[in-house]
Formats: C-alpha cells, structure tokens, sequence
C-alpha cells in the first residue's frame, strides 16, 4: 500500500494548483455562466496548454493519463479552485466515449477534445433521472446513413460544442440496456436545436432537440447497438472525476469556514471558541476525511472488474453525496447570515457541491444500485 | 385531553375557508403555489383583502382592530391559508412592531402607528442586526445622539428584510455607552425617507434580494419617535423576538411543503415506478411527516400553554428548533425529487407572466431556489445555536 501521488501527478497537481489560483475565481465563474459559453476562455485555454485534458486519457487514444488517480489529481483541484469548465463533459465523457469505441478511428477528434476544442455530451434525456440505459431517441438507417430523432436535457456546455457526442436507440425499447448506438453529430447540423440557460452553481447547459437529423454512415461511432458498456466506464470514470470534485470542493469550503471561526468574533470571543461550533467542525472534518477515503477506493478500483468497479462507483457517490449535503449546510449555518449570500465565495462552492449530487446519479440512487450490486 | 375540534371551531374553519374560496385571488395562490417571486403589490393587495375583513391582525387584540382569536383559531387560520397557499403576512408590523408598540408605546404613537399597520400605509422593516451584531445583539454600534428635540443617528443595520418596500424602520440603537452593553439602548422609529437613509440590496444565494444594508449618515430622527424610554429598548427588544418567534414553528408552511413534495414525488419517475413508491424515498416523506404531525402537537400544546395574549417563552426556542429542521429537511427531499432539473436556474421565470419556459418541470427550480433560500430558517430570528443555548439555559438550567 502506498497513498503517496507519483511525482507526475504531484507535479501536475502542484502546477494545476498554482494556476487556478491565479485565474480561477468564484467571481468570474459567475461572470461566465450570465456569457454565451458558460465557462471563462482564458482559464480554459490555460488549461488546455498545461495539457490537462490529456492527463484524463489514456495514451492509446493520444492521452498520458487516464487511470483513476489522474482523475482525482486534476478533478480535487478544479473543484480546491470552484473552477466551472467543460472538462467533464468533453474530456471525460464525450471524447472519453470516442476512445472507449473507437480510438484510431477518432484519433484526430479525440486530438483536437485534448487541444480545447470542446465536445458535447448529448446522451440524459427528460424523464431518464438518472437511469443510464435510458434512451428513447432514435437512430434509424437511412439511405446510406442514419436519421436521428429525441431530446437531450441538460447537456453541459451545449453552446460551445463543436460537435455532440449523441447516444440514440438502434434498437429494443427506451431502458433496455442493449440497443443504444453512439453518433457524432456536429454543431449546426440541419435538424438539431438547442436552448441554453445557466446553471445553479455556475456554468451552462442547453436543451437538445434532434428533428430528424441527417447523418452519414461514418457517424456512427462503434458498434451498432452495443454502446452501454462503454457509457458506464465512461460514467464510473466522470463519477468519479466529479467525487474527486467536491472533495475539493469540500475542502476549501472547510478553509473557508474554519477562517470564518476564528476571524469572526461575537460575545467577546471568536465563534470558532463556541464547543458548539467546535464539535460540528469536528464532525464536518471527519466526514471530508471520509470522502477523501470514498474518492481513493473508487480512483483505485477504476480498472477492477465490472462489478468490483461499480460498487465503488455506487459507494463514493453514495458517501459523497451524504458528506456533501452536510459540508454545504453545516458551513453556511456556521457562517451566518453572510454564509447566505451571493458575494462571498462560500455559496458558489457551497451550490456547486449541492449540485454534485443531481449528477451521474444521487445518494439515494446510488445506495439502491450498491445493494443491488452486492447482492449480484 | 380532546383532540377533535369544537363545532364552533368546524365552524370557524369552514367561514375561513369559504372566505379563502371567495376573496383569495386566484393569481395570488398561483403565484405562491408555483414559487413566483411575489412584489411588493401582492404583499399589499393580500393585507388589504384581509384587513377588509378584520382578519390582519391575527395576533392582536380586538382593541386594537386585530381578531382577539385564541391559540386554536390562530392555529386553524394559518393552517387554512397555507394551505390554500396564501402570500404570508409581512411580519414587520403586524407580528413584531405591534405588539412592541401596544406594550410599551406611547398612546399617541398607538393612535398613529397601529391603524396604519393594518390599513397598509407604513411597511415596516426590522433594524436589529449589525455586521458586527447578529448573534450577539447587545453588541450594536448604530448610535442616536440627541440634539434638542432630534435624535442624530450614525450607522449600519444589515440583513435588513424587504427594507428595499419599507417605508419605515424600527431599529435598535445605541444612547448610551455607560454600563453593560443592553443597558444603552433604544428602540427608536425612523422614517426611511429622512435625508441620509441609504438602502442598498444584498443578493442571497438563491438569486434574490430579499435582504438589504441600510446606511445611516447624520438622520435626524424626532424625539418622539422613541418607544418607550431611553436606554430601556433591549428589553422591548426581547419582548419583540418572543412574538417574532410565535408562529417560528411553521406548521402550516411545513403541511404545504409536505404536500407539494408528495404531489412531486408522485409525478417524478425513478426506476419505471414514481418516487413516491420508491421504498427508500417513501421512508424519508413518512419520516419527516412523523415528525411533522408531532411538532403540529407540540406546537399547539406550547401556545395553548401561554396566558391568552402572551408569547411563549423559553420552550419558543424548541419549536423554532424542530420547526425549521422540519422545513429544511422537506426542502431537501424536495430538491432530491426533482433530480437533474434542481441544476437549471431560469431567473426570468420565476416572474410572473413571464414567458420563458421552465427548464424540465415547472416545479423543479422553485424547489431547488427554496432549499437554498430556506437555509435562512436555521439562521435569523435567533439562531438555532442561540435557541439551544436559552433553553439549556432557561429550561434545563445548566
Ligand atoms: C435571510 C435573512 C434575513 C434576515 N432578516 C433580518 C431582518 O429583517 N432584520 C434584522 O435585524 N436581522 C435580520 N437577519 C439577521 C439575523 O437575525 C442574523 O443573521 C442572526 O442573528 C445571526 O447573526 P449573524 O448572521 O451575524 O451570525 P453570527 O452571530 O456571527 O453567527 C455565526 C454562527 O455562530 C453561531 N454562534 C454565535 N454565537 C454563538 C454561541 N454563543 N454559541 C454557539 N454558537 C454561536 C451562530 O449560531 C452561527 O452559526 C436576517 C438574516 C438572514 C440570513
């Protein structure tokens, strides 16, 4: 057993660190989200150049990264910073999709993803919650391509994509697990329409409807029918990109919160004096601690068989999620009135914590799946 | 020991009801129901309706224009109007002013203030908090200086609630620095129009600006706008934070919470069946329900407890307590159900009439923006730490 990072990744995460600092802020995160794209330029092509994207995928699809621990590394400090950027949806997901099924084929997409050009992820649709199989589009063959028809919701970044990432049904009926076919689908293709809006928490996302859009054989990425194994590695390694998020998350809203305790002072003494409030912060530690733990089992358990994988992927979303909800409402009560508000830092990371829990499925969810797959 | 209600309170409730039925306007409940930002106007339109019928002030005398109703006609009339989802009523003037004034103020200042109160010419706001003052108000530095006939005011109130509809303010301020902290202090009435009032908005994190800063540079406030005696104000002070704490457990906010979470979770899918039979989230409605029905008791039992007229005392801090664990809790279950629609936040559709399409059901940003807003519960009105503290203070004596 060793819990030490290599020095690559310290290396990364140290320069990752050092940069976001710099650039990122909860103030221009907010500025993004109410811009046409959702997310700041500059700190996103900064991220790019360091090579970040590349950190997430493994080097036979062009990266020089992509197991577990790459993840965590990069994803705890875009959440230490409250950064909002599409690297989930378009390294993680959309491009990690691309390599999953079809990595020399999609080389050159792929490239361009590591680059910064973004992808989108087009597979949630209204009504799925957070079923995975769930996909009622539809992709029939037609002439020699394909016509696609359905809705996606709450696509990540949606204006700025150059090109979606799109699951659709080429067969069985709108849970089954077997049936579901990948295409790519650039922007601006005749038939697809988008509308965009902010997200709580910082960001954007869009509503995607495809009208009977017209694809060339060539968009179809993969095996036909046969993408659902593909979405859930793809998913077990956003979930826990995203866990390792709110870890950071978690982590600098402590920092946050313990200078508040000890900065503010009410009855003559600083708060952070009151056992009331020191009892609370000890629990609130313990569980960050907790989380920590939960996001080391899962990083470590990425490349294990199905179901060993997949445990871990149910358990830390579980244990995440329970943290995340108590770190958000222990921190702003511990705060004040001013733990309420939208001009201190704490809410926006105290809303993008919340949020991680509406993602890639919710404590709950993710609770039943672990019983399910340990009774397995 | 009788739990059923009196014919003459079946009765009282089907004259509020057949009330509601007629005189609450649809667009109002609409707005409530549908988690629309309400304006100023709706606040006035709906204490105009009820005070045409003598039913503003709920907790006043009848001396005074208010029902003279007891516990459980107060306990039927908010459990009736939350439930047709009825605006709440400001609580400025009604809950915490009021009764201030019928106390300790002067006949003169309940001649003036009191009708004005219910026939919505003043909308009061609250001064007590300071960025340096929450928990431990005592603490505040706003100070009143008098000069002749005038009193001087300097300094900052924060937190300040609709101050931004406010005509006027009661405020908390320092006249004397002798003593302990509580012994210089008044309870002094200020007219936000006076010349060096300025009120700037505070945005909360659900996106709103329900709270505000107000700044005072030089106001010269009369003389008489002073409540009762100098340097006497913290005790109108406690005297007002009991009544501001009598309807704290929100009992009838909690039962329409409830019930629109049972209405969502029958309507949101989880697994092919409706939330509302997932085992997991069942368990968590009936939990809190449990819960709620209980606290409905405890509630009734504490106020029923207190002299007709009178506020409760120390055990208000356990209802404010459970209460709004209570409503948090529903708020929570609320934005679970609504899964990844608690993630788009539409402004523009909160307003009314507006023609921007909710993103997902119409339901779901509401419940996201109420989770949020609601962490408030917990924090003013005397933080739930502080009520812990006075009741193992003042009821366990430790
Ligand atoms: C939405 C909203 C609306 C409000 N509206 C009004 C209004 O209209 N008018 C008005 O005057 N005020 C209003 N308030 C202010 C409210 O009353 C204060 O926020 C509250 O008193 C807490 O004060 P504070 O925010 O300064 O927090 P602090 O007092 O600084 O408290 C910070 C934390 O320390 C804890 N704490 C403090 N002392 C102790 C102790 N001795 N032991 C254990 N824990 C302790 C608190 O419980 C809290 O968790 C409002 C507040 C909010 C959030």
């Amino acid at each position: 057993m060793n819990f030490e990072l290599t020095d690559e990744r310290r290396m990364l995460s140290d320069s990752l660190r050092r940069y976001l600092a710099d650039t990122a802020s909860f103030e221009a995160a907010a500025k993004a989200t109410e811009g046409e794209t959702g997310f700041d330029a500059t700190l996103w092509e900064g991220i790019a150049e360091m090579g970040v994207m590349g950190a997430l995928l493994p080097e036979d699809a062009g990266g020089f990264g992509g197991a577990g621990f790459d993840l965590t590394t990069v994803f705890e400090e875009i959440g230490r910073a409250g950064a909002v950027t599409p690297l989930i949806e378009s390294g993680v997901l959309a491009a990690g999709l691309l390599a999953e099924l079809d990595p020399e084929g999609q080389a050159e997409r792929i490239e361009s993803a590591i680059g910064g050009r973004v992808l989108g992820f087009a597979h949630a649709e209204p009504g799925a919650r957070y079923d995975l199989s769930h996909v009622a589009a539809t992709a029939e063959a037609s002439g020699e391509g394909w016509r696609l028809s359905g809705r996606k919701t709450v696509v990540g970044f949606a204006s700025a994509a150059e090109a979606f990432v799109v699951t659709a049904r080429t067969s069985g009926e709108a849970a089954d697990a077997e049936g579901i076919s990948v295409f790519l689908v650039p922007a601006g293709t005749e038939g697809l329409s988008l509308r965009d809006y902010p997200l709580n928490g910082g960001g954007r996302a869009g509503e995607l409807v495809l009208e009977n859009v017209t694809l060339a054989a060539s968009a179809l990425i993969g095996p036909e029918g046969a993408a659902h194994e593909a979405l859930e590695t793809v998913h077990a390694r956003a979930t826990c990109a995203l866990s390792a998020e709110a870890l950071g998350l978690m982590e600098t809203i402590r920092g946050l919160t313990v200078d508040y305790l000890q900065g503010r002072k009410q009855f003559g003494k600083p708060i952070g004096k009151f056992q009331a409030l020191q009892h609370r912060m000890a629990d609130v530690l313990i569980e960050i601690e907790q989380a920590r733990s939960a996001v080391i089992n899962l990083a470590g358990h990425l490349e294990a068989d199905r179901v060993t994988r997949e445990r871990h992927v149910s358990a830390t979303k579980n244990l995440i999620g329970r943290a995340g909800r108590l770190v958000v409402e222990e921190s702003i009560q511990m705060h004040g009135g001013i733990g309420m508000t939208e001009e201190y830092a704490l809410g926006h990371f105290a809303k993008r914590l919340t949020m991680v829990d509406h993602r890639f499925g919710d404590s709950d969810f993710h609770l039943e799946r672990f019983i399910r797959l340990s009774a397995a | 020991m009788d739990l059923a209600y009196t014919d003459e309170q079946k009765a009282f409730r089907d004259e509020v009801r057949s009330f509601l039925a007629e005189k609450l306007p649809k667009r109002l409940s609409d707005k409530v129901a549908g988690g629309k930002r309400l304006t100023k106007a709706d606040y006035e339109e709906w204490h105009a309706i009820l005070n045409d019928k003598g039913w503003l002030g709920v907790t006043w005398p009848k001396e005074h224009g208010g029902t003279g109703w007891d516990a459980v006609e107060r306990h039927i009339f908010e459990m009736e109007t939350t439930a047709a989802r009825a605006p709440r009523i400001v609580p400025f003037g009604i809950n915490m002013l009021g009764p201030v004034l019928m106390k300790f103020g002067s006949e003169a200042q309940k001649a003036h203030y009191l009708p004005r109160i219910l026939d919505g010419t003043d909308w009061w706001c609250q001064g007590y908090s300071e960025p340096g003052a929450g928990s431990d108000l005592a603490s505040i530095k706003t100070t009143a200086e008098r000069d002749g006939d005038h009193y001087i005011v300097n300094g900052q109130k924060t937190w300040t609630t609709l101050g931004q509809h406010a005509d006027k303010i009661f405020c908390l301020v320092r006249t004397s620095k002798e003593g302990k902290p509580q012994e210089g202090i008044s309870f002094l009435l200020i007219d936000m129009e006076t010349p060096g009032v300025e009120v700037r908005p505070i945005v909360l994190i659900d996106g709103e600006a329900e709270v505000n800063e107000v700044w005072f540079d030089n106001v010269r406030v009369p003389a008489e706008n002073l409540v009762g005696e100098e340097n006497k104000g913290w005790t109108y002070a406690k005297y007002l934070l009991t009544h501001e704490r009598t309807n704290i457990a929100g009992v009838g906010f909690a039962t329409a919470a409830l019930e629109e979470l049972k209405r969502i979770a029958g309507r949101e899918m989880s697994g092919g069946l409706p939330l509302s039979q997932n085992a997991l989230f069942a368990a968590k409605i009936a939990q809190v329900e449990i819960d709620l029905m209980a606290m409905a008791t405890t509630n009734l039992r504490t106020v029923a407890a207190a002299a007709a007229g009178q506020a409760p005392g120390a055990e208000s801090s356990m209802l404010k307590i459970k209460g709004t664990v209570i409503r948090q809790e529903i708020n929570a279950l609320t934005r679970q159900a609504v899964g990844p629609y608690a993630m788009p936040f539409v402004s523009e559709a909160l307003e009314e009439g507006s023609n921007v399409e909710p993103v997902g059901p119409d339901y779901a940003m509401p419940a996201t923006q109420s989770y949020f807003n609601n962490r408030k519960l917990s924090i003013y009105g005397g933080s739930n730490e502080v009520q812990r503290q006075i009741i193992s203070k003042a009821i366990l004596e430790l």
